[in-house]
Order: structure tokens, then C-alpha cells, then sequence
């Protein structure tokens, strides 16, 4: 469930799709059949949230209530249930740093306590949204992001960065505020899910096709 | 060992193009066309034969799931939904298959549609795999746009339609009919069954619910033969299968290998080793986090197989293993477990809505020592009211890993409580 305390949150008193994000919402609706408008509400709250700073607005809930013909109750029961819609403002940078067993054992604590140190987030820990000072940041731990054997893993707005410790999850902080934005993926360079180091299979099939390891 | 020339999957670790060029070059999308002029049954039969068992987690076996779909519609559409909301914590095997090997899935849902008289297929992926449905939606539009799909898919005059659907965070809806409710745009709670998916399912038509994996071997198997593919691993255990090896191994990876493959043998050829050395275990969660923890004197051993691990009460799941050396505390890794569930309980039903936090709160005790030595069997009576008592498996699976834990390391926790007392005794002393 979304923990965001949203009933003190300055509304936008409107909220309506641009014509480019209204042209996406059609396609998406049109991929259900007659009638069936209503499944499109997830992808529909999400392309909202894109829209809009990557927070959904009350009025955004209101309004693709309407343009799906569900109550309105529906659609905010809906955006309550699942924990990816934002019920508040989120910084520039959202980071959901996983901290379930898998990622536990591979050191979240040293990449929880790198983001706290990093952008002075202690001692906010009552709250599920931890924001940096300047709010270009914030912080959610989250339960199991379905990396694991590249865990500890921070989940950067859509991108995924594996493989991390404390000091990567530092030069990671620092490389995003700076605007240098590292490839997703491991930070410590190796290839997807493969063995750090090399491959223990598949070794026939990367020599048909010349590509080369990390 | 599984040789490479018996792997599915090979671009697990994107060595190659994962677009249509370089699905086709691996052999995806060959003679789709002359696979389905044999027919459903045939389709049905060939799976089958071949033993291939659900990889989602319940293991299943998946072609006689595909012959419960009625055989002729009663007007109403047949669907295939495609379960790709991976998050059973441990596993990450489907990600690799959508974000690097997304043809096979999509050839593998016209296969399966097909032989189940679906017309259409959803896939839902959970949200959080933004990249990995990106990529996933190119290759549906790359099919379409090859008439692989569409009104005569692959030039077999069946229609075929494949759509994604991403999901917003949500543990549940990995449950097939909370998968359904929330595809239906609803909070993703479970139904109640009967009536099943088959009978009533998406949109209360007749619905199949698969996970990526067994839809994205189905393929492979066909082509190269039912006895193929059941000559892999032990008799009504066959196949080959992705496993996720995650925790204190020198390297932690995904990999494809042969089913029934020793736990040790797994861990020392791909892993490099538990952490320290194979002495140096304390724990393998076997098959991600809802199947019980193991103690080393089994992982020596034990076969990576549905019926091996269901032996020793615990069970092959989603094949994510989870490795724990001897420096974990195993009570706070189960404890993080409890609290997964309290988060992902969608609230529907007492026992587990109320019963996985208390889990939680005495868990947290546990953690600490904060508690009576009678607490434990009362705690693990406590799973036993949750277990079964409601309706769908996320109250089972908040259950056992608990129960594990005091099956098999209740001296840990025992210690751990005379540890708490006896620090107190000397505070008091002082």
C-alpha cells in the first residue's frame, strides 16, 4: 500500500492529459475490448504520474475516472492499493532502494546508510518517503524489486542499478546530482546476470556470435 | 552439467540482438506455421509428453492446465494471460526472458493460445520492470509488423493478439486471479475458487494464467521433441530450468541448468562457492522466499527438483536460491520475510491480514531474544492458523518460512532467548 500521507498535500485544483499523452491513453484503452475501458486504469494512473512530475494529483484520478467512465472511488481505491503511484511530491531523483532478505544479505544496510549520509536523510524514519533537503531526492525503501542476484539494487526513477555498496551507492548520488547520469545496470560493470568474472554456460553460443565478455 | 547445445535460453545474458533478427537467428519464429497446422490437441499432447511442470512456483503440469480450457467456445472468447509480475523474493528469471529473450515468450503465447482457442494474450508485467515491458512491447510490435501476429498469425489463418499490460507494485497480483481482478483495473484481491480461471476467468471468460517461463520453453520443446525435453532431469521433474542464485555466494547469478541438478553441484559450478566455503553454510531458502529454509546437512545432498525439495518440506518454487553463509543472522533474514508478507497482505482476509503482522511483531521479538522459549511453539501455532485459512496461498507462504525456521533452527532462536535473559540477569546483578 502506498504510505504517502497525502491528505495534506497541495492539490492542482485541474488536471487534464496533453494531446500527446491523450493519443498514448487511446492506444492503451483500445488494446481491451468494448466496455472493458476499466483495465486500462493502471496504465492510465501511471501515464498520469509521468505527466505530472511523477506524483498523481487527486484531480488526475478525478479526471481518468471520467475518461473511463468508472466512480471515482474506484479509481482512488485503485491508486491506493498499489505502491507505485506517488500520492505525494517526490524529487527529481526517486530512489527505491530494496532492502528485502535477498538484498539484506548483500548489504542494503551499507546502501540505506550511504543514501542517509549522502543526502541528510536521518532521522526521517518515521516517514516511508525520506526527502533530501533540497528535494532534487527521494528516498523509499521498498520491498523485493526482482533482481536479486544483482542485489543490493536501488531503483532509480525507471532504471535499475545493481551491484552496489556503500561507496557505489555514493558515486551514484553524486553522478546524478551532478547530471552525469551512469548507465543502468551494474555499477560494477558486469554483464546482466552472468557470474562476476565469466561465464560458467552459454560459452558456445558467445563465440558464434563474436560478442565478448566484460 | 547441462551442455549449451540443451539450453533454451540463449541470450540469457544478451550476447546477441533480443529484436526479431536475432530471435530468428537463434531459431524463434521457425516454422511457427507448420506447429500449429498439427492441431491443439497435438499442441496439448506434446507438452505433455514432455513433463513440463508450472515455473511459476506450484509446479503444475502445464499441458494438462491447457486441456482444461473448454474445447469449443460457448461464444464466449478464450484467453491466455501471461503472468510476468515476478517478485516472489529471490527471483529474477523472467526479467531476463522479457528483457533478452521476449520472442520466445511471444511466439510461445501464439502456441499456447492456439492450443487453448484463445485469440488473444495479456501479458502482465510487474511495474517495476519499466525496461523490461519496453522491450517486451518492441518485440510484440516487431511480430506484428512481420505478420507473425495479427489477423493470420504466421500464415496459419488463426487470429492473434498479444498485449502488455504493466502492473503498479504489488506482491498479490502474482496470484492468478488477483492478476485477473487487478487486469480487470480492480485492487488486486483474490477470488475465490471455484469457479477457476478456465471456467470463469478474465472478464468471465474462459482464462488460462501461465508464467513466462513455461510459456517461453513451450516453443523449444515442440520443435525439438516432447522426449527431448523429458529425458532433462529425473522422471515427472524434466527440464531444463532458469535458477536464480542469490545471497552469500562468491558469485551470485542467473543461470539455465538441467532440473534434478545437485543444490551443491548448482552453487559450485556457477556460483564459485558459498561465501567462505561450502562449511561455511548455514541455510539455502531453495526456491525463493515462501518455501522453508534448508540446514547445510540437507543442501549437501538434495536434488533442485519439485519432488526432491517437496521431500524434505520444503520446495523448488520459482528455483530462486536464496544462500545464507554462517554469519547470517537467519532469525532477522526470516524476520525481513515476515515483514515482505505484513507489506504485500492485500487485506482481504483475516487471518492473513491480521496474522502477518503479528508474525511480524513477534518475529521482531524473536530477532532480539525478547521473548519466552513457550513462545516459539506458540508462534508456530499461530502459522497453523493462518495456513489454509484463507483464500489465497500469501497466507501459506507468511506461514512457512516461519515454520522452517523453527524446524530446522529452533536452537538458533532457543539461544537466542537465553542470551536476552541472561544479559538481563547481569544488568540486574550489577
Amino acid at each position: 500500500m502506498s504510505g504517502a500521507n497525502h491528505s495534506h498535500v497541495e492539490q492542482p485544483a485541474s488536471f487534464v492529459f496533453t494531446p500527446e499523452y491523450l493519443a498514448r491513453a487511446q492506444r492503451i484503452i483500445a488494446k481491451y475490448p468494448p466496455g472493458r475501458q476499466a483495465s486500462a486504469v493502471l496504465p492510465l494512473l501511471d501515464l498520469a504520474q509521468r505527466q505530472h512530475h511523477n506524483w498523481l494529483p487527486r484531480a488526475a484520478m478525478d479526471y481518468i475516472a471520467g475518461l473511463l467512465d468508472m466512480a471515482p472511488i474506484r479509481v482512488y481505491e485503485v491508486a491506493t492499493f498499489y505502491s507505485m503511484f506517488n500520492l505525494a511530491p517526490v524529487g527529481k531523483w526517486f530512489l527505491q532502494v530494496c532492502t528485502t532478505t535477498p538484498c539484506w544479505l548483500r548489504g542494503s544496510d551499507e546502501v540505506m546508510a550511504a543514501c542517509e549520509r549522502k543526502l541528510g536523510i536521518k532521522g526521517q524514519q518515521d516517514a516511508s518517503f525520506l526527502h533530501s533537503a533540497d528535494g532534487q531526492f527521494t528516498v523509499r525503501e521498498v520491498e523485493c524489486l526482482g533482481a536479486c542476484v544483482n542485489a543490493p539494487i536501488i531503483q532509480v526513477n525507471d532504471d535499475f542499478y545493481e551491484d552496489l555498496d556503500g561507496p557505489l551507492t555514493e558515486k551514484l548520488i553524486d553522478a546524478l546530482r551532478s547530471g552525469q547520469v551512469p548507465p543502468k545496470g551494474s555499477m560494477k560493470g558486469r554483464q546482466h546476470s552472468m557470474p562476476e568474472g565469466g561465464r560458467t554456460s552459454l560459452t558456445e553460443f558467445a563465440a558464434k556470435t563474436g560478442a565478448g565478455e566484460d | 552439467m547441462l551442455q549449451d547445445k540443451d539450453r533454451i535460453f540463449t541470450n540469457l545474458y544478451a550476447d546477441g540482438d533480443w529484436g526479431l533478427k536475432g530471435a530468428m537467428a537463434r531459431g524463434d519464429w521457425d516454422g511457427t506455421k507448420d506447429i500449429l497446422a498439427k492441431g491443439r490437441d497435438w499442441i496439448i499432447k506434446e507438452v505433455q509428453d514432455s513433463g513440463l511442470r508450472g515455473r511459476g512456483g506450484a509446479g503444475f503440469p502445464t499441458g494438462m492446465k491447457w486441456s482444461f480450457m473448454p474445447k469449443k467456445s460457448d461464444g464466449r472468447p478464450h484467453y491466455l494471460v501471461v503472468n510476468a509480475d515476478e517478485s516472489e523474493p529471490g527471483t529474477c528469471k523472467d526479467r531476463e526472458i522479457l528483457r533478452h529473450d521476449p520472442h520466445k515468450l511471444v511466439e510461445g503465447c501464439l502456441i499456447a493460445g492456439f492450443a487453448m482457442g484463445a485469440n488473444a494474450a495479456y501479458i502482465y508485467v510487474r511495474g517495476e520492470f519499466y525496461n523490461e515491458a519496453s522491450n517486451l512491447e518492441r518485440a510484440v510490435q516487431q511480430a506484428y509488423d512481420a505478420k507473425l501476429l495479427g489477423d493470420d498469425a504466421c500464415g496459419s489463418g488463426w487470429k492473434f493478439d498479444v498485449f502488455v499490460h504493466r502492473g503498479a507494485g504489488a506482491y498479490i497480483c502474482g496470484e492468478e486471479t488477483a492478476l485477473i481482478e487487478s487486469l480487470e483495473g480492480k485492487k488486486g484481491q483474490p477470488r475465490l475458487k471455484p469457479p477457476f480461471p478456465a471456467g470463469v476467468g478474465l472478464y468471465g471468460c474462459p482464462t488460462t494464467v501461465n508464467n513466462v517461463e513455461s510459456i517461453a520453453v513451450a516453443p523449444t520443446i515442440i520443435r525439438r521433441g516432447a522426449a527431448w525435453f523429458a529425458g532433462i532431469g529425473r522422471p515427472k521433474n524434466s527440464g531444463t530450468k532458469l535458477f536464480c542464485i542469490s545471497g552469500h555466494v562468491n558469485k551470485p547469478c542467473t543461470v539455465e541448468e538441467a532440473m534434478s541438478i545437485p543444490l551443491k553441484e548448482l552453487i559450485e559450478k556457477h556460483c564459485g562457492g558459498v561465501r567462505g566455503g561450502w562449511d561455511n553454510l548455514l541455510a539455502v531458502i531453495p526456491g525463493g522466499s515462501s518455501v522453508p529454509a534448508l540446514p547445510k546437512s540437507i543442501c549437501d545432498t538434495v536434488l533442485m527438483d519439485f519432488d526432491a525439495l517437496r521431500e524434505h518440506r520444503s520446495g523448488l518454487g520459482t528455483a530462486a536460491v536464496i544462500v545464507m553463509d554462517k554469519s547470517t543472522d537467519i532469525v532477522k533474514a526470516i524476520a525481513r520475510l515476515s515483514r515482505f508478507y505484513m507489506h504485500e497482505s492485500c487485506g482481504q482476509c483475516t487471518p492473513c491480514r491480521e496474522g502477518t503482522g503479528w508474525l511480524y511483531r513477534v518475529m521482531q521479538r524473536m530477532v532480539k531474544g525478547q521473548a519466552d522459549l513457550s513462545e516459539i511453539d506458540m508462534l508456530e501455532e499461530v502459522t497453523r492458523q493462518i495456513e489454509g485459512h484463507t483464500i489465497c496461498a500469501l497466507g501459506d507462504a507468511a506461514a512457512w518460512p516461519v515454520q522452517g525456521l523453527i524446524r530446522n533452527f529452533r536452537p538458533h532462536m532457543e539461544q537466542r532467548i537465553r542470551d536476552y535473559k541472561a544479559a538481563l540477569t547481569a544488568q540486574a546483578a550489577e
